[in-house]
């Protein structure tokens, strides 16, 4: 039982290819046999159930591919080795999930679930033109309420979603369109799929590709990575 | 063999669970279909989590894919919604390794462990796009089916091709063999294929035999040709230390039931609780070595990253090694305190206890006990013998040991039951609750009632079912009997569903009409109670002329024709008569593995022996020996070395 407070390292992954359609709660427990079989250091909760102290961050849709998922792991391990070590870890990892890059947090660095305000989205559009889902868009942004009905604790409520658009564009991808969103997380997030029914265009694959914490008019990644897989294989990776 | 993917993804971002169809399991093969390899499409008919941690279905994945000869794939029942995607887009069943449509396989191999599953076996051939009946299909992979159910197949014998019945290690690779070379001839027609296939022991080809009624009963099953056996007799693998499997047990993406590792201790079990099929056709006591063991468990967690592990057998606390393998997990320093153990099927007394103390030293959630019938009168009957102080005393010491809730497993509807032994539920329960009060202010104990269903091969096989309405009846009896009692908690399993598994428990050929009756009704996942729906069953008799209470509630005499003649788990019939004479005289049978053999049949009659590493009971468990637990290392021992077989008809005693 160690009394330092345990080094924090921040993971940057992907969800790629067929392993998409699992569950956030499912990556948590690949994550969780990933460590075990690797006898990662992680440290461990106290009390009647202990439980690896990972921190995920905003849940993926379930079927969205994703470059930008990350997590927080605290280990008592040295940090620089421990971030070296889980840098490696992607062999340990189902197909699709890979480490783009990992480091050890700065003491006072809050968690992800608080600090990131807004993730950027890719999102195939089939069958619809750009011209088209450019006025769907200019539609949308437009308006000045955008009032929205989905299900929150088993209860329908309506909310205004405009204030959770913060950039959307279009463009030409093959025979149909690509749109390109920036959502706010709060106070809600919007998963791809509301804002398919905010915007009233009928959406296909989506890639989340970026997170920011945005604070005091600036804005960063949680965690930069170079080796983020390119445009053309994300889609089918397997 | 063509990847249906590209087609199949597009359903999966409209279903729930998608990744239920996505395959990519650590442990999961990449198959090289090539001419000349038999392909098995390895099936389980229910939903993937329910399906995927079959440990049969695991075991044969692995035999088959380490051949030369062969490749296995899997797939499971699809959800309902993503049958409707399916058959709105055309896309048929496929497999999970290389999404090949399964009509492309050679062979598609049912597990069947539940008799309400088999609509799901009809709904996966239809879905796979070939005609349900055997008798319609000239062409196209053949269907085959093991597990324990297949000890009674006559309800599916229209659909299936052949049954497996026993372990299924040695036989599958016999059966590729004989698929391989029909192939290879290339000449051959499919009733050619099903009588060479007939010739393989533990192998039986329904359309090879003849049901005979008359005045619609069952009078006989008889071979149509000279070429296959007049009795199938099933298949036992004798060592279990020379089948070290699943090696690479199979981890899933998405969390499924049973979501650990899997270590088998030992196969058989000779309790003789006599209500258990399990028990009785799994025959005799094989013990995995606790070296074997052990490397499988080191090896396994390693592998896996999995921080559970399950020793599995029919009754684990009664393998010899248990102590030793318990205590390795918990004190690795690899496992640090992460890795649970978890016993399935626990004796009923204290040295289970200890043990259980043992595994969860910080996790101490919930223990759970079979004592199976509510009075000392009604547990000689079933033979499990247990007394009140043993599992008073094994529920005051799991209360003392810190221990907040404890489950009871009851069955109702027993032969020879009375409402005393009914009511006699709810005061073992009751009392454990008070037990539990001397220690706790808030306790719970949770009685689990099912109904009792009897199944082929076992001593109960003859008894006439109860009816649903008294099987509602005793269920009423308990709820008012408990009502008010705050500390204990009645469930109960769905009479209507297991008067459903037992028109197909002990049902014959007649009854496959039922099955396909209520699968073109739309009766898939009967196992799950949102789908489940007593009327269609009901309705399907009718309509096949036959009657709950002629298939379901009747008593069989004993000279009566059995459904299940034809086919032997090794257990002579004069054996299984003698004991449910016995049950109704309340004697119970001590556990031949510590006393004289009785001769059940199923180490004579194949040359087998038990293979246990201990000559002793293991420390304090009297269940099903009734032995004064004092008197445990000195109970009279007697080991087959080798007799001649049993004479056919010999029966118990008659040595």
């Amino acid at each position: 039982m160690s009394v330092l407070p345990p080094v924090r390292i921040r993971v940057r992954f992907s969800k790629l290819g067929r392993v998409r359609f699992t569950s956030h709660r499912d990556v948590a427990r690949m994550w969780e046999r990933a460590l075990r079989r690797a006898r990662f250091p992680v440290r461990y909760t106290e009390g009647f159930t202990p439980r690896p102290q990972l921190s995920f961050g905003l849940a993926l849709p379930t079927g969205c591919a994703s470059v930008a998922e990350y997590l927080d792991v605290a280990t008592d391990a040295d940090g620089v080795d421990a971030a070296a070590e889980l840098s490696r870890l992607s062999p340990l990892l189902p197909d699709g999930v890979d480490v783009l890059a990992a480091a050890v947090v700065p003491t006072g660095t809050g968690s992800l679930q608080e600090d990131v305000t807004s993730c950027e989205w890719e999102i195939e559009v089939p069958g619809t033109s750009p011209g088209r889902l450019e006025a769907a868009i200019r539609q949308a942004l437009d308006a000045s309420v955008l009032p929205l009905e989905r299900e929150r604790k088993g209860h329908v409520v309506t909310d205004d979603v405009r204030p959770s658009l913060l950039a959307l564009t279009a463009r030409r991808a093959g025979q149909g369109a690509r749109l390109h969103a920036e959502l706010a997380t709060r106070p809600r997030g919007l998963p791809p799929s509301e804002l398919a029914r905010a915007i009233g265009v009928e959406l296909g694959p989506a890639r989340r590709t970026c997170q920011w914490i945005e604070r005091d008019g600036s804005r960063w990644e949680p965690l930069v990575s170079t080796g983020i897989p390119d445009d053309t294989t994300w889609e089918r990776a397997s | 063999m063509t990847s249906l993917w590209p087609r199949i993804e597009p359903l999966l971002a409209r279903v729930t669970k998608p990744a239920r169809y996505i395959g990519g399991e650590l442990g999961a093969r990449h198959p090289d279909h090539a001419a000349g390899k038999v392909a098995w499409l390895l099936l389980y008919p229910d939903a993937y989590e329910i399906g995927l941690p079959n440990q049969g279905l695991q075991i044969l994945y692995e035999i088959l894919n380490e051949r030369d000869d062969a490749v296995a794939e899997r797939a499971y029942a699809p959800w309902t919604d993503m049958e409707a995607e399916m058959r709105a887009a055309g896309v048929p069943l496929f497999s999970l390794e290389t999404s090949a449509a399964a009509s492309e396989f050679d062979v598609l191999a049912f597990n069947l462990s539940a008799e309400l599953t088999y609509t799901n076996v009809l709904n996966l051939i239809d879905l796979a796009g070939l005609p349900v009946r055997s008798s319609d299909r000239g062409a196209g992979p053949v269907v085959v089916a093991g597990g324990h159910c297949a000890f009674n197949p006559e309800p599916l014998a229209d659909f299936v091709d052949a049954f497996v019945l026993g372990d299924g290690e040695e036989v599958v690779g016999e059966l590729t063999e004989v698929i391989a070379t029909h192939a290879a001839g290339g000449t051959g027609s499919r009733a050619d294929l099903l009588i060479a296939m007939a010739a393989v022991p533990g192998v039986y080809v329904p359309s090879c035999y003849e049901p005979r009624y008359d005045a619609g009963r069952l009078v006989a099953t008889e071979p149509r040709f000279a070429e296959v056996p007049p009795v199938v007799d099933k298949r036992t693998v004798a060592d279990l230390a020379e089948w070290p499997y699943p090696k690479q047990q199979l981890v899933p993406l998405v969390e499924v039931v049973h979501d650990r590792l899997n270590v088998e201790v030992f196969r058989g079990c000779t309790r003789g609780c006599r209500f258990c099929q399990a028990g009785m056709i799994t025959r005799p006591v094989r013990e995995r070595p606790l070296e074997q063991v052990n490397r499988m468990v080191r090896d396994g967690l390693a592998r896996t990253g999995y921080d559970e592990v399950a020793l599995t057998s029919l009754s684990s606390a009664d393998f010899s090694g248990i102590g030793e393998a318990v205590t390795q997990v918990v004190h690795d320093p690899q496992c640090s305190g992460q890795v649970s153990v978890s016993l399935p099927s626990l004796r009923v007394d204290a040295f289970t206890v200890g043990l259980a103390a043992e595994i969860q030293k910080v996790r101490r959630t919930g223990l759970t006990f079979a004592p199976e019938g509510g009075t000392w009168r009604m547990r000689q009957v079933i033979n499990k013998l247990i007394r009140e102080e043993d599992l008073f005393s094994a529920v005051d010491a799991a209360f003392s040991q810190g221990w907040r809730r404890v489950k009871l497993y009851f069955l109702i509807g027993l032969p020879t039951e009375t409402d005393d032994d009914v009511l006699g539920i709810a005061a073992l329960a009751s009392r454990c609750v008070e037990i539990g009060r001397g220690y706790h202010r808030n306790v719970t104990v949770t009685a689990s009632v099912g109904g009792f269903v009897p199944k082929p091969h076992t001593p109960f096989q003859w008894f006439g079912q109860n009816t649903v309405t008294e099987l509602r009846r005793k269920v009423g009896l308990l709820r008012d009997a408990t009502r008010g009692n705050r500390g204990l908690n009645l469930r109960w399993h769905d009479p209507a569903a297991t008067t459903a598994e037992g028109i197909v428990s002990r049902g014959d050929r007649r009854v496959g009409a039922v099955v396909e009756h209520v699968w073109r009704h739309g009766g898939t996942f009967q196992e799950w109670s949102e789908h489940f729906d007593l009327d269609l069953w009901t309705a399907g008799l009718e309509a096949a002329g036959l009657t709950l209470e002629d298939t379901v509630y009747r008593h069989r005499s004993q000279d009566e024709a059995l459904p299940w003649d034809h086919l032997s788990a090794g257990l002579h019939k004069d054996f299984l008569w003698q004991d449910f004479e016995d049950a109704l005289g309340e004697h119970g049978l001590e556990d031949c593995r510590w006393t004289p053999c009785y001769d059940c049949g199923a180490c004579t009659g194949y040359g087998l022996e038990h293979v246990v590493a201990s000559a002793v009971p293991p420390a304090g468990g009297s269940q099903g020996t009734g032995q004064d637990l004092a008197d445990g290392g000195r109970v009279p021992v007697r080991f087959l070395t080798s007799r001649a077989p049993a004479l056919a008809g010999s029966g118990r005693g008659a040595s």
